[in-house]
């Protein structure tokens, strides 16, 4: 087994990709980011990681020379936030319709304007649809296995697609935290590096991200999202190896005292420790609280999600960004309420907006949420005339 | 310089028939030399434009080596990425190609001029061992003829028309060179197809050299320019001609003048031969003429003696 140092998530983030020998790495500072590509600048500059380390000058060209990179056949890393994710974002689409195992970490950050350098997860869902598989860690330990884990699955020949692990920014970025370092030699043999993907090569010349017609554009899109669907069966294989390989258990969704819960608070990121202390304090006063965390979110685990919720009387969920205008408000609800009314669950579903732009997500918020949520118990969605609230915001 | 000759140009084409550029493209003859002068031994990345477009409608492919293409303003950025990738993975012992295999950023005016200006400075100035070939055909072509920042003086585009307040474009062409060599690359160059010669010898060397070198090629737009396809040559000789377009190379700061001009012939016999330029009036082809004399003028200085000549009366 590994050994345990403390270590912030960020400097998690970046053994961890040291762990998994990346060939290239390519990155662009920004806050709070930055400590990934320090640290890892330092590796190289210190022999301890044998990697070509590219100061790009942008993110932009930070994911498009770690696309260039995949593309000929490298282990590749970079990480970013915020603006810098915003940036990325029109080679996000292109990395994964193009399939290349690319991995990139996200220090969650608020988006501008106003500009602000704080946890927010506007930043991570913004991205979320580029067709990548998104994880969001909830601890710096998480940070660093889910990292090692998504090169498994990434390079896994049934997926072949880009993986995002997101991690809040401050709160798990720079935060230190007991965390047990996986080492070269056992991240390698959990993910051992093989290219099973087109590769540039002089010597059996292809064609990349070639102009695609009506008459076939449809069907690259398609590929897309059926290898996403499949590369939910890939995700719980390597959680399970993960397991067997470093005694560690990770699932899709985790669910703390839901089996008897009356109201389900639904929870992303570090959001999830406090909920889970919260519905331990409020056990106790009789109040049947359960937390829901959502580590996978593309592809969506809807059944590992229903599982956990189809006995609920409320499900409270909180978002930590905000869709505006649209018919859900927060990005996380919409695909729960989407996933509990492809089943006909007919119980309220509500969404709860906090934390925005740093704001602290705070027990006495959740006990607001609670007690509006417990309001609702034998209600039915036709009943309710407003699914979304702001919590701990200004009047 | 030529130590090439016709008749070492490969046979070998690597550039398949069967693409989509326009009857006379400038830009095909570019990409088929620069295949021919370049060899096998290459990764390209492209950057969006028309000859993007045009030789990789899928499933089919004009590309004979390994291509590929990501976005518009990222072509230098992927080709970076290709560099470091090979590097590391060489240094691994993961890849064992026999021979050097060089990687060859493509882009037109816009993608390298304009939107691809900041990932090509970054390339530069990281000294990627990259080759970056810009095929410039002075406007957005691939969009249908709107202006970059590498469309000439007066020039007619779509959002440049000439009408009663304006004259076509009215801001000069801007120096990419000069940006370029600003980088301190060890190796620049412009080229002309209709000097061939001079094309492949400079496409050699800057494939050779090691480290970051670029090359500007000139290159005839048949819609955009409005002529009809069989000029292209002629055209690009002509640019050579009237001292428009200038085929020099800059090695480790060395100006050097490949295609001398002893007697330059007036601008007006290469303005008058293209649509873009047929609203123009007399005092603005005198404008041209001026401002062509005294980028004459500044070559002359570089080069340390009149290696274009004055125009020759008629």
């Amino acid at each position: 087994m590994g050994k345990l140092v403390p270590l912030s998530g960020n400097y998690a983030v970046a053994y961890a990709a040291k762990a998994a020998d990346v060939d290239v790495v390519a990155a662009y500072p920004i806050t709070p980011q930055t400590a990934v590509v320090e640290k890892l600048a330092e590796f190289v500059a210190n022999g301890e990681l044998h990697a070509e380390f590219l100061h790009v000058e942008s993110e932009h060209s930070a994911l498009s020379a770690v696309v260039g990179a995949s593309a000929t056949g490298a282990r590749v890393f970079t990480a970013t936030s915020a603006q810098g994710l915003l940036l990325m974002y029109e080679i996000m689409h292109i990395a994964s319709t193009m399939r290349l195992p690319i991995v990139m970490g996200i220090a969650t950050r608020a988006i501008s304007a106003p500009i602000n350098i704080w946890c927010d997860h506007s930043d991570f869902m913004a991205a979320a649809d580029t067709g990548w598989i998104m994880f969001m860690a909830v601890n710096a330990q998480e940070a660093h296995d889910l990292v090692i884990a998504a090169y498994r699955i990434a390079e896994d020949p049934d997926v072949h697609l880009p993986v995002a692990v997101g991690y809040d920014g401050f709160i798990v970025s720079h935060t230190i935290e007991p965390v047990n370092i996986i080492e070269k030699e056992e991240a390698l043999r959990y993910a051992p590096k093989r290219v099973t993907w087109f590769t540039l090569n002089p010597e059996k010349p292809v064609t990349m991200g070639s102009l695609a017609s009506p008459e076939w554009y449809y069907e690259f899109r398609v590929q897309l999202q059926k290898a996403l669907e499949s590369s939910a069966k890939v995700i719980t294989t390597a959680f399970r190896e993960f397991k067997q390989h470093f005694g560690r258990e990770y699932r899709e969704v985790d669910g703390f005292y839901t089996d008897d819960a009356d109201v389900i608070l639904v929870t992303m990121g570090s959001t999830t420790g406090t909920a889970i202390s919260y519905a331990e304090e409020v056990r106790k006063a009789g109040l049947k609280v359960g937390v829901l965390n959502v580590r996978l979110f593309r592809p969506f685990p809807e059944r590992e999600v229903l599982k956990h919720i189809e006995e609920a009387k409320v499900v409270a969920v909180i978002d930590r960004a905000l869709n505006p205008g649209s018919s859900f408000v927060g990005p996380l609800y919409s695909d729960i309420a989407v996933t509990a009314f492809k089943k006909g669950l007919d119980i309220p579903i509500t969404n709860y907006v906090t934390g925005l732009g740093g704001r602290a997500v705070l027990k006495s918020h959740l006990d607001t949420i609670v007690k509006h949520a417990y309001g609702l118990i034998g209600k039915r969605m036709r009943d309710i005339d407003t699914h979304y609230a702001f919590v701990g915001v200004r009047e | 310089m030529s130590t090439f000759t016709i008749a070492s140009i490969p046979r070998e084409e690597l550039l398949a028939p069967g693409h989509r550029m326009c009857q006379g493209c400038g830009a095909a003859i570019v990409m088929r030399h620069l295949l021919k002068a370049l060899g096998k031994n290459i990764i390209v990345a492209h950057a969006t434009g028309c000859v993007e477009v045009t030789t990789t409608l899928y499933p089919e492919t004009a590309w004979r080596v390994p291509w590929i293409h990501v976005a518009f303003e990222n072509a230098a950025a992927v080709a970076s990425g290709i560099e470091a990738a090979l590097k590391s993975l060489k240094k691994k012992g993961v890849l064992s190609y026999e021979k050097r295999v060089k990687v060859v950023a493509i882009g037109g005016d816009g993608g390298t001029v304009d939107i691809g200006l900041q990932a090509l400075s970054g390339m530069l100035e990281r000294g990627h061992d990259v080759l970056y070939v810009l095929y410039d055909n002075e406007a957005y072509m691939n969009t249908g003829i709107q202006r970059s920042g590498a469309t000439p003086l007066y020039a007619w585009t779509t959002t440049t028309p000439a009408g009663s307040v304006w004259r076509g474009e009215w801001r000069r062409k801007k120096d990419i060179i000069g940006i370029v060599k600003a980088h301190g690359v060890p190796y620049v160059a412009t080229v002309n197809f209709a000097y061939v010669t001079d094309f492949y010898a400079k496409l050699r060397k800057a494939t050779e050299i090691e480290g970051p070198t670029f090359i500007h090629a000139y290159s005839p737009c048949v819609p955009g320019w409005r002529y009809e396809p069989h000029l292209t040559v002629k055209i690009a000789k002509l640019a050579v001609q009237t001292g428009i377009w200038v085929n020099y190379e800059i090695e480790k700061g060395t100006f050097r003048v490949t295609t001398p001009v002893p007697k330059r012939l007036p601008v007006e016999e290469y303005l008058k031969v293209q649509g873009r330029f047929a609203h123009l009036t007399k005092e603005e082809v005198e404008t041209i003429q001026k401002l062509v004399d005294e980028d004459v003028e500044y070559i002359n200085k570089l080069a340390g003696a009149t290696v274009i000549g004055p125009v020759e009366k008629k």
